[in-house]
């Protein structure tokens, strides 16, 4: 379902993504792991179209997304949701009113039929008492929920997250985990995520990637990271001092 | 070296000038596009409305009232050494309705909404708003730069109109308390040089700036990058980029229109 074939970026000379390839198969829960900076969220940005490589290509369905018209590209992402790390909640509408946005952007449904939808994103979500706040009166908890109600209300068929449990409390991290593994074996989503959350990584992957210096290091099944025998690998995940990784 | 280093700054310059001018021009037409969902976005054009012409009004009152006390106390004085202080509500009116009504405006709605809108639109930017809304397939041109540009081309020319009658009334009371004008004498003056063509040009020259001001505006907003500082640069660069067009482009409708005189 999505394809990244030698995928080649580089930011001011400075190598990001170094030929990278992957296939994410349609249903896949895939999770991208890594240091910072490593190119993780440049992955997820080629994906959803909003960069471009420099060598290399993204096939969304075996439709190319890269250097392609706006008119494709507004096409692929009509199947695509992505939840923001900051919420990306637009400051001066409501949280309703930011979750019914594309609704009433595309006008393909009535106003109680937007109403209808967004009450039950907010329910699913716990958001029912921040319906009618501004996003600057919300935490940054409630934004990035409150971005994934936004997401889930369009039902895309992949819906890629940027650190979906970062910044929220353990209970409301494993709710979030629980909705990605919902969304996938109710719906049929194809996931996307990049997360430093291991605990989540492990139980919501059905392959995890890790990424280091621009390279895919290892990609294989959560049981396989868990004792992966590249020592980087085993360092990251255990989030040992002692090993490859300088943290100077 | 360093002449190699100069050539390689002004060329850099220059390529960053002309980058800039294509995307306005593109974001321009782009924008005239998406004038066709002008009714949809009435409410957010009403919104920008009201920020540039209600939000705006207690400054646009001092700043006008303080530039016709001026220019009449200034012109004032050179026309009473001829005994002539009774036309001063000639040079007033003449002033104002030509060029100090539209600068004075655009100006004020630069420094206030101009800017406030590059921040607003650069914000946006680096906190991936406009990346989500691309991503839920809204052009942000028509999302946020279209209803930007239709609000300010409104009401430039409204705030010129309310700054010129203001102007007016600040000139009188300098007229009266200071050279001994009377209201009636200053009001036939005003009228006696008030051309339907100074004010036509005047409020042209004033929607032009609205259309340039918010395309420039907006453009350094939607290219804003690297965070806050991203943010300060961008509305830095919208404030000095919209006032300098706005100076050249204001000279050349003058040159159009006032070539071969009123």
């Amino acid at each position: 379902m999505i394809e990244l074939k030698d995928v080649y970026k580089t930011f001011n000379r400075h190598v990001v993504l170094n030929r990278i390839s992957l296939k994410i198969e349609k249903g896949e829960t895939f999770v991208i792991i890594g240091m910072s900076g490593t190119g993780k969220t440049v992955t997820l940005k080629h994906i959803c179209g909003l960069l471009d490589p420099d060598d290399g290509e993204v096939l969304i369905e075996g439709v190319k997304m890269n250097n392609s018209s706006e008119s494709i590209r507004r096409g692929l992402r009509r199947k695509m949701g992505v939840v923001f790390q900051s919420g990306a909640l637009i400051n001066w509408l409501s949280v309703g009113d930011n979750i019914a946005l594309p609704l009433r952007e595309h006008k393909k449904y009535s106003e109680k039929e937007i109403g209808v939808r967004v009450d039950e994103k907010l329910k699913l979500l716990h958001l029912q008492s921040a319906r009618d706040k501004m996003p600057a009166e919300i935490s940054g908890g409630m934004k990035k929920r409150a971005g994934l109600a936004r997401v889930l209300v369009r039902n895309p068929e992949i819906i890629l997250y940027d650190e979906p449990t970062s910044g929220l409390d353990p209970v409301m991290s494993t709710h979030i985990s629980e909705l990605i593994v919902k969304m996938k074996e109710e719906f049929g989503v194809t996931s996307v995520v990049v997360t430093h959350d291991m605990n989540s990584a492990y139980h919501i992957a059905d392959r995890i990637a890790v990424l280091y210096n621009g390279d895919i290091v290892q990609c294989d099944v959560p049981e396989k990271i868990r004792n992966s025998a590249i020592p980087f690998v085993r360092q990251f995940v255990s989030g040992s001092l002692t090993g490859p990784i300088d943290v100077e | 070296m360093s002449i190699v280093l100069l050539v390689y700054l002004i060329g850099d310059s220059i390529m960053k000038i002309l980058d800039f001018s294509g995307y306005c021009i593109i974001l321009f037409f782009n924008t005239l596009f998406y004038l066709k969902n002008i009714f949809s976005k009435r409410k957010e054009i009403v919104r920008q409305m009201y920020n540039a012409g209600i939000r705006t009004f207690i400054v646009v009152s001092i700043v006008a009232i303080f530039s016709g006390m001026i220019l009449t106390l200034q012109s004032g004085i050179e026309l009473k050494a001829y005994h002539l202080e009774e036309k001063v509500g000639n040079v007033l009116i003449a002033t104002l309705t030509r060029e100090m009504g539209p600068f004075t405006s655009a100006i004020i709605l630069i420094a206030s909404v101009g800017s406030a809108m590059a921040a607003e639109l650069g914000t946006m930017k680096v906190s991936e708003e406009i990346d989500a809304l691309e991503i839920m397939s809204i052009s942000p041109v028509k999302f946020l730069v279209m209803p930007r540009l239709v609000a300010l081309s409104i009401m430039m020319p409204v705030v010129t109109v309310y700054t010129n009658v203001l102007g007016c009334l600040g000139g009188a009371i300098v007229a009266k308390t200071h050279l001994n004008v009377s209201y009636d004498t200053f009001y036939i003056h005003i009228l006696e040089s008030l051309h339907f063509k100074a004010v036509y040009v005047g409020l042209l020259k004033s929607f032009v700036f609205g259309l340039i001001i918010a395309t420039i505006c907006c453009a350094q907003g939607l290219r804003a990058e690297n965070g806050a500082m991203g943010v300060g640069k961008a509305t830095r660069d919208s404030v000095v980029a919209s006032f300098i067009m706005m100076l050249v482009v204001g000279y050349f409708i003058t040159e159009i229109f006032y070539r071969g005189g009123l």
